[in-house]
């Protein structure tokens, strides 16, 4: 009882707090310095036709690669949790014709969908992060619904380590045949609007949609394995 | 005026899955509600023009942590069972 109501204080002066900040919102007529510099000289600078990608990849590229440091410690932290506790007998519950012949359809399409968001992660909405996590949703529909077919552990570590030593490797060719690290200007930087421009942001993109799809991969794979059949 | 309306319906669907999530005595009920509430905020992130961020939440939040949730919830019912 006297939990509960400290628990009604606390949210009752939470409540209090936003809404005094809501009372005097207004929102800005212009954006802000920064975002203001981006909006007006990211075209020209990048050539890249989304923003938002300029900005996560070259502008604020070094924080991507923390992001991508982190999911990699991540994945590497659950493996290492899970090592050595396989099921004993393997998860396998037959599943309905439905499922199997539906997701036989679906699987490609969606990892389809996935290439195809990081792949032009430059042009549209989208790129590395939420390719990778389609690319990782299809997998988990993989596991559920083909339970014999298996996937192959050394092409998904290989995708991994490959992806994330190319990310670096064109990060660190920036500093010398561009202005910095993460430089997007070591390619032509091409046509605005076309598949092949913005210099590397496409390969960078792309690399960071094969580290995060096969990493988000590997930890529901590892979480399926120790999984038991429930009776 | 009608996106305000829609975006308004949506956040109090979102209110009352919290709650559900919060208060449910079925942990699979609440991760579903969870998910919900992630399912609907990627809609009111379209809404407001951040396809971006709306893109990651519909995949992340609503796909991937709920079955990593369920992948948990699993084991550690048969530890406990188990015991």
């Amino acid at each position: 009882m006297i939990r509960n109501s400290i628990l009604l204080i606390l949210v009752a002066g939470v409540g209090i707090i936003l809404w005094q900040e809501l009372s005097v919102f207004q929102s800005p007529e212009k954006l802000n310095d920064v975002a203001g510099y981006y909006a007006k000289n990211g075209h020209a600078e990048t050539g890249d036709a989304n923003i938002v990608t300029s900005v996560v990849v070259t502008y604020r590229g070094f924080d991507t690669l923390g992001e991508v440091t982190i999911l990699f410690i991540t994945a590497t932290i659950i493996g290492f949790l899970l090592k050595g506790k396989q099921a004993k007998e393997a998860w396998k519950r037959p599943d309905s014709e439905f499922l199997i012949t539906a997701s036989q359809v679906l699987i490609p399409v969606i990892f389809l969908v996935g290439v195809y968001i990081f792949v032009n992660g430059h042009l549209t909405p989208g790129g590395g992060f939420q390719g990778g996590a389609v690319i990782a949703s299809a997998n988990i529909l993989w596991l559920s619904a083909l339970k014999n077919s298996k996937i192959n552990h050394n092409l998904l570590e290989f995708a991994e380590s490959f992806s994330g030593f190319g990310f670096v490797l064109l990060g660190v060719l920036g500093i010398f045949m561009a202005g910095g690290f993460l430089d997007n200007k070591i390619f032509s930087l091409g046509t605005f609007g076309t598949l092949f421009s913005a210099g590397a942001i496409p390969v960078i993109y792309s690399l960071i949609g094969l580290k995060v799809g096969s990493e988000l991969s590997k930890i529901v794979i590892d979480l399926n394995q120790t999984q038991e059949d429930a009776e | 005026m009608i996106y305000s309306i829609i975006i308004i319906i949506m956040a109090l669907i979102m209110l009352v899955m919290a709650f559900v999530a919060i208060m449910h005595k079925n942990l699979y009920v609440a991760v579903i509600a969870s998910g919900i509430i992630s399912l609907f905020a990627s809609v009111i992130y379209v809404i407001l023009a951040a396809p971006d961020v709306a893109i990651t939440e519909a995949a992340i939040g609503s796909a991937l942590t709920v079955v990593i949730f369920f992948y948990v919830l699993n084991k550690i019912r048969r530890t406990n069972d188990t015991k």
